[in-house]
Formats: structure tokens, sequence, C-alpha cells
């Protein structure tokens, strides 16, 4: 199927149905008596699935090698201000969108039997989450992009502080006020935006400023820059700003941590490559080396960190600080293959990191506790259960032929060819995960049981296998097959990187831009709306 | 030209066995567990002789043979494809590989034969084949990084197998963590080799390094820092110094898995890695002199140790650290073709070594101590003639595999210009050191009296499934050092360095000149006359004053004990990098940075913003009379602002 094809068969509305889907699936749940809960659940299920195969009807929607965005959709919505309902795909989108419609069913079915209370309020919830997560990532509009990013902080404040463990509310309020305290920040700078361009429209905008048409003052970029990037650097986490994290996993459920650590935290990285490079180049390339230091730190502080936690959960919290740091790190270095390696250890890790979740899920259910000191010796009485998570710690460490590999080792080439430095403090890394996961797979797997509790547990069940079965199966081909990856954002990476050429000199091409405020914006609006007439 | 075609044969059966067993073996008897691993290893073996005899007939353009697959990763001008060759130097190591690797399985269904996991102890067994195979055949480094890392996996499980024992599952994360250390060094080398050479195909980088500068002694440019990168790497796979300490522990494996993984094949990656880019190598002295230095020091090294261990696993043990330095010594003086002769020679040996170390362990019912065997030479006769015959190859008795391979690389380092005397007298005395504690194996192990339990333990035979094996590994450990029989014997021809040369190039020392001739045989015989001293003494000492060695032990109680414990090493990294990186990170990073740190500043904000709230509220307090006083405050407040420049000192007053 062609683009085009997609575009006329989906009457140009696919990604609206992608975003909005799940809604109508939440709302039929609403429909359901709530003591029904096989049926809540199976209509969740359902509905999540169905949105997994909608979802990969963005794939042809792609083409391979073009590096702009497509299935777009472009309505006005709001007449003053003027706001538009802009939509749209790309590589780098895609397949963070495809993540969290894999990971929701996973999620769904990983809650089967281990919510009781409230069951059809948190299916809600969960589909609720996933609208604003999809939302996120296919807005083009700095509206719409904030509107879904502090949508999708409501399910999961509830999902944290209705189903979590023992200190929901302290984690649940924690992680909204983190969250809250960057996205204000960033309100002021969308607003800032607004206010010398006239309009909210991403694609607009980057025009504007790369064409010369609105200049920003080294000054007033810097701000915007650290506007956005402290929203995202929060939502990432980056070192130090990462405290709300290991509560806010601990606490929450299975799905929850699943959701989080798959797909909200790539929201922030997503955001540092959509907007913080491409509309304030100067300033990313001098806050590289700063951020770069901060991404190591989170590294290397992440994993040694994750090495000494007594509870699992909370390790496996911390490794995603140190995951994640080879993330920002492959974004900042600025460089085209550190860069798609970014992606994919967006990608990599959203289904590693989730993977581990569900299985220290799957141990809670059965022995209601994450200390490490509590099991030991599991491979004797669940030999499966322990052959999947040792092959997810593994692909979670990064050996080859999984997916770990591809991203981590992608970052650190490409960053080797410009800032070696930053590549040998990060490869240490690599040797602390294996530490950290080997580790604590030993306390909990080998060596004879020695707490009764632990002697007869129950090995995967049907339903946890092919939970366990499926996320195996992503994680060998994103490892052995990573160009079908690669291939489809190679070209929006280095877009991205495009972007921030300015080719015009600050002092002798620009009209002073911000005195000519209105003017420029209504050519730049005007501009816009001729760019979707056109087509 | 079938199989050349298809080289992706040779490591799949493999994978396909290991895929096999391990999904469905859990319910399968033993016999169709041993038929699958052994079979696909087996015919893995049978490919890799057609794909030998396809070879010779190539015609010299031709080679390397080279198969693209398909593209695993490929990201701006980077590209690492499934990519698979075939050289004069992967030919050997398949051969290697593939042909101790099958006899060990074919060994390991009896010696496995009563433990519980069998069909877990093959699909690991058979996915090292895999991964080893991976690392041999790769035509790019990241590829050969896959084997190299996933032999480290392999070992890291099968170390593990017996994971009921804390110290078989320490000892498999040591291994892996240890090797992750050097793989950390080995990662940088392919990220400086791609920034220089835009590729990490093997081919493009010889090419273009073959045409650089060298760099001159302690001049330290690209392809110096690539190489000693590499040989980072090397250190950790191939157990030298500093990082060996895996090694001696992962003798917590099952007795084929010391055989196969850490003695014949997987530890010698490293070496195979510097004489694969030995291109590199040759550019960079510095490296060079390092790759030399750390091989001899930790031969010498290594072998001091093993003097006076007392667990038979553990010796050897110490002997292949100490025979892995050799290698690394060939290749460190150049003689490439020498130390990967060593490789597959000793491949022979040791796995000999280690599986008739497995049959007597066998025999006596799982006792690995050497201090109570004893006379045991009348009772396991195959066993005891075999590790006799791999006793005299590793000592270097004439004419046994052990004594070309050892002398081609002390011809070689004596011969070598920096500080080639110095080298030579460590690796001569290194020799000295291995026939007597080989020798002391033997005699403490074989002869002399009883000194175990008889009427607990029967010590008997073992099945012939295990025995064949031996018999054939003694065979080669014979002749398998005719291939390169140095040229001063008659009719002896190098073949084997003559095979390799199309690999490394002409330059090889051995051979040749009269005047090498003369010093060959000179340095030949002093080989043989230190060889036979380590056997004297180890006669003298625990045959004839067996008494002797425990009064000597006591004489030199410090030196002793210091090697008993293996020169505190492990006892050292403990207290100087463990310990305090758990420290540092539960004390300082963790409880102080994280908890009472960051979050503490954080909830501080938090509890003060809250505070602030708290007193702000009381002044909501409902109370009729303080809302007016505070009416009143505030009028008071207003009319003082109005009335401020009026009322204001100095402003004249209300005139």
């Amino acid at each position: 199927m062609t683009p085009a094809t997609l575009h006329f068969v989906s009457g140009g509305h696919l990604l609206t149905v992608v975003i909005f889907f799940p809604a109508l699936g939440a709302l039929a749940l609403l429909i359901l008596r709530s003591e029904d809960h096989e049926w809540i659940r199976r209509v969740s299920f359902t509905v999540a699935a169905a949105e997994f195969v909608l979802s990969l009807l963005l794939i042809p929607g792609v083409p391979l090698g073009s590096g702009t965005y497509h299935l777009e959709e472009f309505h006005p919505w709001i007449a003053s201000p003027p706001i538009q309902y802009h939509l749209g795909v790309d590589g780098i989108s895609l397949f963070l969108v495809i993540l969290t419609t894999f990971l929701t069913p996973i999620s769904i079915l990983a809650s089967w039997t281990s919510i009781h209370a409230r069951v059809k309020e948190f299916f809600v919830m969960l589909l609720l989450l996933e609208v604003g997560i999809v939302g996120v990532f296919l807005s083009l509009n700095l509206f719409l992009f904030f509107l879904f990013w502090e949508v999708m902080l409501i399910p999961m404040y509830f999902l944290i502080g209705i189903w979590g463990h023992e200190r929901r509310i302290y984690a649940a309020v924690k992680f909204v006020l983190y969250t809250m305290a960057g996205s204000i920040l960033m309100l002021v700078g969308i607003l800032w935006l607004y206010n010398a361009t006239g309009t909210f429209d991403l694609p607009t905008i980057q025009q504007m400023l790369q064409g010369g048409l609105l200049a920003l003052s080294p000054r007033a970029e810097t701000l915007l820059f650290l506007a956005f990037f402290v929203a995202f650097a929060i939502k990432v986490p980056l070192f130090p700003f990462h405290t709300w994290l290991p509560d806010a996993h601990v606490e929450a459920p299975t799905a929850g941590s699943v959701i989080l650590a798959g797909v909200l935290l790539k929201m922030g990285t997503y955001g540092m490559i959509r907007f913080c490079l491409p509309l304030f180049p100067d300033a990313s390339r001098r806050y590289a080396p700063a951020i770069a230091v901060l991404a190591i730190i989170g590294i290397i502080y992440g994993a040694l960190v994750a090495l000494v936690q007594p509870n699992l959960k909370k390790l496996v919290a911390y490794s995603s600080v140190s995951h994640l740091g080879f993330v920002v790190l492959g974004i900042f270095a600025l460089q085209n293959i550190s860069m798609q390696g970014a992606v994919f250890q967006m990608l990599a890790h959203g289904i590693s990191t989730g993977a581990l979740f569900l299985l220290v899920g799957m141990l809670y259910d059965r022995r209601h506790t994450f200390e490490i000191d509590d099991y030991g010796g599991l491979a004797t009485p669940m030999p499966r259960l322990a052959a999947f998570f040792l092959f997810v710690a593994l692909s979670s460490l990064g050996l080859p032929m999984l997916n770990g590999f591809v991203g981590e080792y992608l970052v650190l080439l490409g960053t080797y060819q410009v800032h070696w430095k930053w590549t040998a403090w990060a490869a240490t890394g690599v040797i602390l995960s294996a530490c950290y996961l080997l580790w604590s797979y030993q306390r909990v797997f080998f060596g004879e049981v020695t707490n009764d509790k632990n002697r007869a547990l129950a090995d995967a069940s049907a339903r946890e296998r092919w939970i366990l079965a499926s996320m195996a199966v992503v994680i060998l081909w994103m490892g052995i097959g990573s160009p079908f990856f690669t291939r489809r954002f190679a070209t929006s990476c280095q877009t991205v990187l495009d972007q921030m050429q300015r080719p015009w000199a600050y002092e002798a091409a620009a009209p002073r831009p911000t005195a000519a405020g209105p003017h420029a914006s209504s050519s730049a609006l005007g501009s816009s709306l001729e760019r979707f007439g056109s087509r | 030209m079938l199989l050349l075609h298809g080289l992706w044969v040779i490591p799949a059966l493999p994978l396909l066995g290991a895929a096999v067993n391990g999904l469905f073996g859990r319910k399968w008897p033993n016999n169709i567990v041993s038929a699958v691993g052994v079979g696909s290893t087996g015919l893995s073996f049978l490919a890799s002789l057609e794909i030998m005899r396809e070879f010779r007939r190539l015609p010299a353009e031709q080679i390397p043979w080279m198969r693209q697959y398909f593209t695993w990763i490929t990201a701006g001008n980077f590209r690492a494809g499934f990519d698979l060759q075939v050289d004069q130097l992967t030919i050997v190591m398949l051969m290697v590989v593939t042909g101790v690797g099958w006899l060990i399985h074919i060994y390991s269904t009896g010696y496995m034969a009563h433990e519980g996991g069998y069909y877990r102890f093959f699909s690991y067994l058979n996915l090292f084949m895999f991964f080893m195979l991976i690392l041999v055949m790769a035509a790019n480094y990241v590829l050969l990084f896959v084997g190299w890392e996933g032999v480290g996996l392999s070992s890291y499980l099968l170390i593990g197998f017996y994971f009921l024992r804390k110290s078989a599952a320490d000892a498999g994360k040591k291994a892996f963590i240890v090797n992750r250390i050097g793989d950390f060094g080995f990662m940088l080398g392919m990220f400086l080799l791609f920034r220089t050479f835009g590729s990490l195909d093997f081919g493009p980088i010889f090419a273009k390094a073959k045409d650089m500068p060298p760099d001159a002694i302690g001049q330290f440019g690209v392809l110096t820092i690539a190489s000693l990168l590499l040989f980072m790497g090397a250190t950790g796979k191939s157990a030298q110094l500093p990082l060996y300490v895996w090694l001696p522990d992962a003798m917590e494996g099952p007795t084929p898995v010391s055989a196969l993984i850490h003695a014949a094949t997987m530890v010698t990656a490293g070496v195979y890695v510097v004489a694969r880019s030995h291109v590199l190598f040759t550019h960079a002295p510095t490296a060079m002199l390092v790759v030399a230095v750390v091989g001899c020091a930790t031969a010498f090294f290594a072998a001091t140790i093993g003097l006076v261990q007392t667990d038979i696993k553990r010796v050897l043990a110490y002997s292949t650290v100490s025979q892995l330095g050799y290698m690394f010594l060939a290749c460190g003086v150049g003689a490439f073709s020498a130390g990967i002769f060593h490789l597959m020679t000793h491949a022979f040996f040791k796995a000999l070594l280690f599986l008739a170390a497995g049959s007597v362990i066998h025999a006596m019912n799982g006792e690995q101590d050497m201090r109570r065997m004893g006379g045991l030479a009348g009772k396991i006769k195959w066993t005891y003639i075999t590790m006799l015959v791999a006793t005299l190859a590793i000592a270097g008795a004439p004419g046994f595999a052990g004594f070309f391979s050892k002398d081609a690389i002390l011809f070689s380092a004596y011969q070598s210009e920096t500080g080639g005397h110095i080298l030579y007298a460590f690796g001569l005395f290194t020799a000295l050191l291995t026939s007597f504690y080989m020798f002391r194996l033997i005699f403490l192990t074989f002869h002399g009296e009883r000194r175990y339990d008889g009427r607990r333990v029967h010590a008997h035979e073992s099945p012939s499934n295990m025995l064949v094996p031996l018999v054939i590994l003694a065979a080669l450990s014979i002749v398998g050092g005719w291939f390169a029989a140095p040229s001063f014997l008659p009719g002896g021809t190098d073949y084997f360095a003559r095979f390799l040369g199309p690999v490394f190039g002409g330059a090889e020392g051995t051979g040749g000149e009269a005047a090498a001739h003369s010093l060959e045989i000179t340095l030949a015989g002093v080989a043989v006359a230190t060889a036979l001293a380590g056997f004297f003494v180890a006669l003298w000492l625990y045959i004839q004053k067996p008494d002797k060695p425990e009064s000597l032990a006591k004489s030199l109680r410090g030196a002793y004990t210091t090697l008993l414990n293996k020169y505190y090493v492990d006892e050292l990294y403990a207290a100087v990098v463990v310990n305090p990186l758990v420290w540092l990170s539960r004390k300082v990073l963790w409880q102080g940075v994280d908890v009472a740190g960051i979050d503490g500043a954080v909830n501080g904000i938090a509890e003060s913003a809250t505070a602030f709230g708290d007193r702000l509220r009381r002044t909501q307090s409902g109370n009729t009379r303080s809302y007016a006083v505070w009416v009143v405050i505030g009028a008071l407040a207003i009319i003082v602002i109005l009335f401020w420049p009026l009322i204001r000192p100095g402003a004249g007053g209300l005139r």
C-alpha cells in the first residue's frame, strides 16, 4: 500500500483514528457493568489489540528514505488564538507510536489477574493513557502537543494513586508535581513562541526560524531552550531530575510501570529531538557538552545506584536512568549515527525494561514482595520464568544479537566520532550493567531455595508465557533485523540535524523580526495555510 | 564448490542443535539429546572438512573467501553485515574448534550421563559452538564481537551450570564481568578503527593499514592505540594479566566445559584476534612490545601459582593461563604462525589433560584434591597413559606436539630485537616450571602411595565414549607437532607456517638461513634440558623424598602461602575495586546523594511550601475579631501609602 492509497482509504484521518480509537474503547467499557470483570478485560484487550493493528498501518504510510511528515491532518480548530489541529508522523514518531500500542495490550494482559479493585476504572485509565501518549507523538501543533502532554498525566496519576502499592499517594503526587514543574516552563516557552510568531504550528515556526523570518537573540534562544529542555529532562529523567522515577515505579502497578518506563520516559527524549534541537540549535550546541556530562553521570550513577538496591523494582527503575542516559548522550552528540542509536535505544529500552517490569510484576503476583532477599533459588521452582528473565536481562545489558546492543553500540560509535572522551566514560556503563543485572539475577534465581515460601511457586502460566514470548520475539527481531527500524528513521534523524543548520547569518540577513512581529506572523500563517491548500 | 557458498551452514548446525535441545530436550531421554548435540557438532565438523577440501582448490586471489548474508546493523555510513569469511587462519581455527569440540561433545555423553539438566548442558554447549564459529568466521569486527560476547555468555551459562552452588554462580558472574571489562577496551578499539578507516570490515581496514607508516616505538598513533585497545579485550577473554582472575574460578563448571571452553577454544579467542589483526599490530611496535611482555609475564606468573595448587583442575587452569601467555609472547615478537601453532597443539594436549583429569575425577567419585589421590596408574590405565602423553607434550619432550610449538616460540623470542633475551629467559624458566608442575601432577595423582579411602572409593576406568576421545587426542598430541617440524630435522618442513604464510606474509622468522639452524638446534637442546630438569626435580620431590615438599613448604612459609593464595590478587581486587565501589554506590551515591541530597532538597522545598501555606492558612482563622484587626491594619497601610509623599521625612510636611 502506498502512502497515497493509505491516506485515501482512511479518508485522510488515519492518525486521528489511531489517537482516539482507545478513547472509544474506554467509552465502550463505561457501558459495561462494573462487576463484569471478565468482559471488561476482554473488551479492553480487544480494543488495545485492534489499536495495535491499526497503528501498524502507519508503517506503509512512512516511505523508506523519507524525512518529512506523512499522513498529515490539518484543520482549523480554535479561531482565536489561531490553533490548528495538526497531526503528522515521521520515522521517529512512527515506532514510538507502535511501541505504545504494542505495550498497552501487553500491560492489559499483565493486569488480567492482579487488579481486583475498580477493575473498570483501571482499564479505562489505561486506554485514556494510551490516547494521551499517542497524541503526544503525533501532534505537530505546540498547543495540541501540550494538551496531550498534560492529559496523559491524569490517568497516570490515578493509576499510581489508586492501584499502586503502600506509598502510592506520595509517589503519585511526586510524579505529577515534578512533571508539572517542567510543564509550566514549557508552557511559558510555547506562549513566548506564539507571541513572537503568531502561531502554534510546529513546522511553521520551524520554517520561520530556519528561514530567518524570526531570529531569536542568543539570550532568548537560551531561555527558550532551557524552558523546553528542563521539561523534557524531568520526563526522561536526566540526572539530577530523576528522583521521582524510583518512587513512581516502585509504587505503580505493573501495567503502570511498563507504560511509564516503556513509553512515558521517551516523551522526554522525543521532545528533545523534536523541539530542542531544530528550534534552538545554537543553544543546543552550546549546552550539549553540559548535557552530555549529565547524561554520562546518569549512565554511571544510575548503574551504580542500581547495583546496591535491595528492592528489585527499584533496581530496574535506576537501570532506566542509566539506559536513558545513553539516549540523551546520543541525541546531544549531534551526530547522525548516534542520533539513530538514540532513537533505537528508546525503542529497545521500551521493550527490554518493559519486559523486566513485567517479570518483576509476575514475581510480585506470587510473593507480594520486591525485596531481593526474600527470593533466592527461584530457578528451581520456576525454570521457564528464570529462562525468560535471563533472556531479558541479557538484552538489557546489551548482548549482541539482542535489541539492547544495537542502540547502545550506535550511540557509542557515533559519539566516538566527535567526542571520544564522552564515549570512553559512557562505555563503562556497559560493564556496570552486566554487574547489576547478573548480580541481582544470581540472588533471585540461583542457589538453593532458602525461603520455604518460594519452594512451591508456580512457573509461568500460559498467559504469562504468551506475554513473555511476544516480548522475546521482538527483542530478538530488533537485535537481528535492526535495519528494518533504522532505515525508516535514518532520514528523519538527518532531517533533524539539517534543521539545525541556519543558512543565513544573524546580523546581515535577518530583519528585526520581533519588531515586525504581527506582520511576520500573519505571513507565516499564510504560508502554512498555503502549504496545505495546495495539496 | 558447493559448501563454500553456504558457509552459514557451519555455525547454523550447532545453533539449530542448541535451539532444538533447549526448547524440546527437557522431556527427551538422554540418547536423543546426545544425538542432537553430538550430531549437529559432528556435521559441522564434516562440513568444515569439506570446506577445507574446497578451499585448497581456490585460486589465491579469491582468498579470503567471503560471503555476505544480510545487513545486521546500519546507520549513516556504518554497516555491520552478517558476513562470513574463510582464509587459512580461519581453516586452522575451524579444524580446532569443530574437531576438538566434537570429541568433547562425545566425551560429555559419558561424563554427564548421570547429571541432571542433561539437555540444558548440550544446549549450552552447542550454543557455545555456534558463537565460537561465528567468532572465527566473521569478516568484520562487529560480527566477531557477536561471537566474542556470545562465547562469554555460553561460558557464563556453563560455568554456572551447577547453579545451586553459590561458588559456581559466583564464578560464572565473575567470568562475564571481567570479560566485559576487557570488552570495554575492545569496543573503544572498534570505534577508533571506524573513525580512522570508515569501516569495520577486515578487508578495507587491513588494506589501508598496510599502507600506513608504522608508528615508532613509544609513539602512540592511531594504530598503536587501536591495537592496545583490542589487546585489552584479548587480556579479558584469554585470561592474561591483569584480567586472568576469572579463569581459575571457571573450573567450577563441568570438566568437559573446562576442556572445551577454558582450555582449547574460547580462551584462545584473544590470541586469534591479535593474529587476525596482525596488520595493525605489526604497525604498532609499542603494542607488540606490550603484548610480548604481558604474555611473557603472565606465562611466568601463572606457572608459579600452578606449582603449589592441590586441586587437579586448578593446576591445569593456571597452566592454561601460562600457556596462553606463550601464545601472546609469540604474537608479540611477530611470530604469529608460531602463536597459532601453539594454539593448535595446546588445544590438543590441554583438552586431553582436562578430559583425562575429568576421567580421574570420575574414577574418584568427584574428588579433585590430588592430596587424596595417588597410586592410580594401575587402576585407570588408559587415563594414565593418555594423560602422560599430554604431559610429555606440554612439557616439551622431543617429538611431542608441545616440543615443536614451544620451541618455535622460544626461538622467535630469542631472536626478537627488543628485549628478546629477557623474554627468552623468562620463557625458558617458565618451561622449567611447566615441566615441574605437570610431573608433580602426574606423580601425585598416579604414583606413590594410595592416599584415599579404598573402602569408599573404588577407582574405576571410564566408559569407552570417554576413553575414545582421550586416545584420539593423545594421538594428536604426538603427531600434531609434525605439521611444523622445523626444517633442521631430517626431511622436516614447516608446513604449518607455509600454509599460514599468505595470511601473515612471508616475514616469518623460522627456518631459512644456516646460522639460524644451528642456533635453533642449540636452543632446542637447552629447552629439552630444562624440561628434563623440571622432571627430575618433580621426581625427586614427589617420588623419592615424598616428605620433602612439606618440609620445604614449612621452611619457605612466606613464599609458599603467597603462591597458595595466588599472590592475594583476588583479595587485592576486592579490597581496591569491588568493595569501595559498592560502598561508594550504597553509602554515598544512593543514600547520600540520591535520598538525602536530591530527594531531601526536593522534599525540603515541598515541605517549606507546605509550611508556608500552613502559616498563610492561620490568617484565615474564621475569627471575626482577627479579621477586624487585619482590616484596620490594611486601612492604615493604605492611608500611609496614599499620604506618603506628604508625610515622608523631609517632604516639607503639611504646609
